[in-house]
């Protein structure tokens, strides 16, 4: 009680205090706070604003700015004879006879390489999961969307590459488009050659990482742009230790048909500490002695790649794609690989379709040989075209027929492939132009022909198709 | 404010409800305050113990089942920083076995799962040999029960396959574009009531290749707060400017589109080149039903175009079976791209986009899908064109349109009954996705096992696919589900909620008779 009242009192006496300290001041210094209090008073309630709004244009004038705006139209008008407008139509299965807007053809254009896409065996295997699984999978592979058949063809995968785990995507484009952004991030630096496919580049364009281009197939130019970054990292050390670098590199390019220089590539890799990351869409179940690939091909250890990626929709002739290594890699993409949480996974008929073909590949290996010396064959007849050359490696089974001398536009080059490709229809050779798009390519491969040699063609339909060739340089290119 | 006085259930009618032709009834009941707290009280327990763990695995006190780098590489840059990894080793690691279930069955309404345990806490797990027959399956997104291995979809499949084969081994402009392609486009064009219509082997890529070719560099996307990965990685490869709204808030869209067009693009103002709307049909994780009738209506005033992606409507929607236009009773020609999967209503794989002849002439020349992957596989195509005559009753029985009314007359059911029993229902009640508010980390494994031991299959999802408080399991209602079917799982749900205290709901509603109220009624009730 004392104590509240000598607090009581205290605080009177501070309060006396305080009266007369105001009194005495003197009246600048009053005025002067006065105008400060009230100025705090205005600001604590004028209204903010932000800087976007901080327009001086009146409610009409935005009106008017609304009914004025006029968008583009959704898309530019397209010709239609646009080249790539009007497809050619296959009627029937897309095997090694073909009918393509309505003549029978002998197929030189599809991907088959082992000539597995009209294989019985494969049918009756899809056929036969159809009749136990349907055809969709009705989820992803989080939801109930894994079948048994999925988890096997994995396990198929791995023991056919000989490492740890696998895993299966859906479409063979996301394979690559989404292994890459799961691993580099923003930050990090991805060495690229310039031929990569176009996968590649939407896949580094996801990633959002630094992206530096080496000339095609060239160590020395990838060796610079190595020394050059590990100058950069001296300055930096902090920063350096955590960048991630990568190296992606295919094994048979497609849009060049020739071979990564892989023994170079795992030297530099140790060499500059860089992980390398192999697509192998073309030369899976083409190279090597078991067609493993171009790992086998160089009789490089697959643990010294992190990561291969390949589709099925080439050699394995059925749809999807898988990415193998060790599972500290691969199960990362479980969570993080986007085309594979986030959609719908693989039909199970397809992933029989494809264990099917990995057990034909499995039991005769003497097919890949086969198919290498069909290849060579193929580039040796198509060689001293006149006005056409051969791009490619001997064993490639893709080969690109460029024109010797372009004429300077692209537009008429296509034409002029274009009619090639139609007299060789005329004649029942199915052939197909590679297709890009024009704009978005980053090195736009020149116009040329695809020409596939699968192992289904006899030596007598190849020499028929390379005279047919040859005839029709003749007849179109004066 | 997350309210604890009075019931915080929000019951939205839309503000333009002269657009509307029928009721549009949503709620998004407010998480409870205690819950909240409860939850990140959780989620803190479980981290903490996750530093310790990884201390102790550190350490190697704890044996350590994690994959480890190669030695030969020990000293490159690592590939993961351990802070990345920390929810998936430490949260996510605990309740992996709610994930990726082996199925070993067509998954219908009932499906067999491959049984499988773990010896060392979910880190692997073993195949036991034995099969759980006759799960009854609320995950598989299976709204109009075409996912099936009998009947005359699977026969026409059949018949494919062996001629066909399963490859193509070409891109759609090379040698891939079969006669099948070509018969799907015309019918997905007719059966979506637009111009003309083009096919894609992959759903997730359709949106993520046909986007870039839609809009570029100097045009502007609207994007709804919560869409799908594919619709953002889309948006993001076409480099243009991305602004998000809420979701489905009509007034920050509309907000959104007057200052675009009103300021124009970031600091040069010029004006944008165009302005693309991206939104879905139903909204997988929360359950909700695009306001179209405003959207449309927003679009035409300020000419911005529409871009619908219809993956879980198509077909689950509309007295029809048309998607989300025909629930509203809309022209279809006002959508300008109407996207959709074939992978949930027609139990295939695959997606579409439909649109005037204009649009989809420039995606066959420009689409990076058409260019550069493979086309769709033959017996997919089979499956999709069967079960879409199915559905348009072209093949001269009326099985498409009794299961289009079997899934809204499920669906109104199974969320009557579950509101009734006083669970937290989000979404719009003529949704078939169901989604149900769980929110601790430890119920979202807790629901999940359970669930399987009375025989249900469900899906549970947590962070980071919802807000982190926000877990919740999610029913996929199917037409292919009887009512017995229902009844079995909503009485095996009911005594889960009851088991996990799951029933957080504040709104009691009454449970309705399932006849008309007549004179009989009052003698049953008497006891």
């Amino acid at each position: 009680m004392i104590q509240t009242t000598k607090m009581a009192s205290g605080q009177q006496w501070v309060l006396v205090e305080m009266v007369q300290a105001f009194y005495e001041a003197p009246a600048y210094h009053l005025i002067l706070e006065g105008i400060l209090i009230l100025w705090i008073i205005r600001l604590l309630f004028s209204k903010t604003y932000k800087l976007q709004e901080r327009s001086d244009l009146t409610e009409k004038e935005k009106e008017e700015l609304i009914e004025e705006w006029q968008p583009e139209p959704l898309v530019p008008a397209v010709s239609n004879d646009h080249p790539s407008l009007n497809y050619d139509v296959v009627t029937g299965p897309p095997s090694h006879k073909i009918t393509v807007n309505g003549k029978e053809c002998i197929n030189f254009a599809s991907f088959n390489f082992l000539g597995l896409l009209d294989n019985e065996r494969v049918k009756q295997k899809a056929l036969a999961s159809l009749k136990k699984y349907g055809v969709g999978t009705c989820g992803p592979r989080g939801f109930y969307g894994t079948f048994d058949v999925h988890l096997e063809l994995e396990e198929r995968l791995a023991k056919f590459m000989k490492t740890e785990e696998a895993i299966i995507y859906s479409y063979g484009f996301a394979t690559i488009a989404s292994a890459i952004p799961a691993y580099s991030k923003r930050g990090d630096i991805v060495f690229v050659d310039e031929a990569a496919c176009f996968s590649i580049q939407k896949g580094l364009q996801a990633s959002r990482s630094f992206i530096k281009y080496f000339k095609h197939n060239d160590m020395e130019d990838l060796e610079r742009l190595l020394k050059e970054q590990e100058l950069e990292d001296q300055k930096n050390p902090r920063k350096a230790r955590v960048t991630r670098r990568f190296i992606v590199v295919e094994g048979l390019y497609m849009n060049t048909s020739d071979i990564c220089p892989l023994p170079e590539l795992v030297k530099l890799k140790y060499k500059y500490k860089v992980r390398i990351f192999l697509e192998e869409s073309m030369s899976f179940g083409v190279l090597g002695e078991h067609g493993r690939g171009v790992t086998e091909h160089f009789g490089v250890s697959i643990d010294d790649i992190d990561l291969i990626s390949a589709n099925m929709e080439n050699a394995v002739a059925s749809i999807g794609g898988f990415c193998c290594g060790r599972s500290f890699v691969i199960d990362h993409q479980r969570l993080s690989g986007q085309g594979y949480c986030f959609s719908a996974s693989l039909p199970p008929m397809l992933a029989s379709a494809a264990i099917e073909a990995l057990n034909i590949m499995e039991e005769d290996p003497e097919i890949f040989t086969i198919l290498r010396e069909k290849c060579k064959h193929a580039h040796k007849a198509l060689q001293d075209i006149p006005g056409l050359k051969v791009v490619g490696e001997a064993f490639a089974p893709a080969l690109h027929l460029q024109l010797e001398h372009s004429t300077g536009s692209r537009e008429s080059d296509v034409r002029t492939l274009r009619s090639i490709i139609d007299y060789c229809l005329d004649r029942q050779i199915a052939l197909t132009q590679a297709r890009y798009l024009d704009k978005e390519e980053r090195f736009l491969p020149p116009p040329s022909i695809r020409v596939v040699v699968t192992v289904e063609q006899t030596e007598e339909e190849i020499e028929k198709a390379t005279s047919c060739i040859r005839e029709a340089a003749l007849a179109r290119l004066e | 404010m997350p309210s604890v006085l009075f019931t915080s259930v929000v019951w939205i009618n839309s503000q333009k409800h002269w657009l509307y032709s029928r009721p549009f009834i949503e709620s998004f009941e407010e998480t409870p305050m205690l819950v909240a707290v409860l939850t990140y009280m959780g989620y803190g327990i479980l981290t903490i113990f996750g530093y310790l763990r990884d201390f102790l695995r550190a350490r190697k006190i704890e044996k350590c089942h994690i994959a480890r780098e190669r030695e030969e590489q020990k000293d490159f840059v690592p590939l993961y920083q351990d802070f990345e990894n920390f929810y998936t080793r430490n949260l996510y690691m605990r309740i992996r076995d709610n994930w990726n279930r082996p199925i070993c069955s067509v998954p219908a309404d009932k499906v067999d799962l491959v049984e499988r345990v773990s010896y060392d806490y979910n880190w692997t797990f073993s195949h036991t040999g034995r099969v759980v027959k006759d799960v009854i399956n609320m995950g598989s997104y299976n709204y109009l029960g075409f996912s099936e291995n009998k009947g005359s979809c699977a026969d026409a499949v059949a018949e494919v396959t062996l001629k066909y084969g399963a490859g193509v081994g070409s891109t759609r402009q090379e040698m891939g574009n079969l006669d099948g392609h070509e018969e799907l486009e015309k019918l997905v064009a007719r059966f979506l009531g637009v111009e003309s219509a083009m096919a894609f082997g992959m759903g997730f890529a359709t949106n993520s290749m046909n986007i870039p070719a839609l809009a570029g560099k100097g045009c502007l996307i609207l994007s709804d707060e919560l869409n799908h990965a594919s619709l953002v990685l889309g948006a993001r490869l076409s480099g243009s400017t991305i602004r998000v709204f809420k979701h489905n808030n009509m007034q920050s869209l509309e907000k959104l589109l007057r200052d675009a067009i009103v300021h124009g693009q970031p600091r040069t103002h010029r004006p944008w080149k165009k302005i693309l709307i991206l939104v879905e049909g139903i909204y997988s994780m929360e359950g909700s039903i695009i306001r179209l009738p405003e959207v449309i209506a927003l679009k035409k005033k300020y000419k911005a175009y529409l871009y619908l992606d219809e993956a879980h409507s198509i077909g689950a929607l509309g007295g029809r079976g048309r998607g989300v236009v025909d629930y509203f009773g809309l022209d279809p020609t006002d959508v300008d791209i109407m996207m959709g999967t074939f992978t949930k209503s027609f139990g295939a794989a695959g997606g579409y986009i439909g649109g005037k002849k204009e649009l989809i002439d420039y995606l066959r020349s420009h689409s990076h899908s058409a260019v550069y992957a493979t086309s769709m596989s033959p017996p997919v195509v089979e499956q999709i064109i069967t079960s879409m005559k199915c559905i348009m009753g072209e093949d001269g029985t009326t099985i498409g349109k009794k299961r289009i009314q079997q899934l809204a007359e499920n669906t109104v059911y199974f969320r009557r009954r579950l509101r009734e029993m006083g669970f937290i229902i989000y979404g719009n009640n003529d949704s078939p996705v169901v989604p149900l508010m769980v929110y601790m980390p430890a119920k979202i494994g807790a629901f999940g096992r359970e669930m399987l031991k009375r025989n249900i299959g469900v899906v549970v999802v947590g962070f980071p696919a919802t807000p982190i408080i926000e877990s919740r399991a999610r029913f996929c209602v199917s037409a292919a589900h009887t009512k017995e079917m229902l009844d079995q799982a909503l009485s095996a749900i009911s005594e889960v909620g009851d088991l996990l205290q799951l029933k957080y709901s504040r709104h009691r509603i009454l449970p309705t008779l399932d006849r008309p109220f007549d004179e009989t009624t009052y003698e049953e009730c008497e006891d």
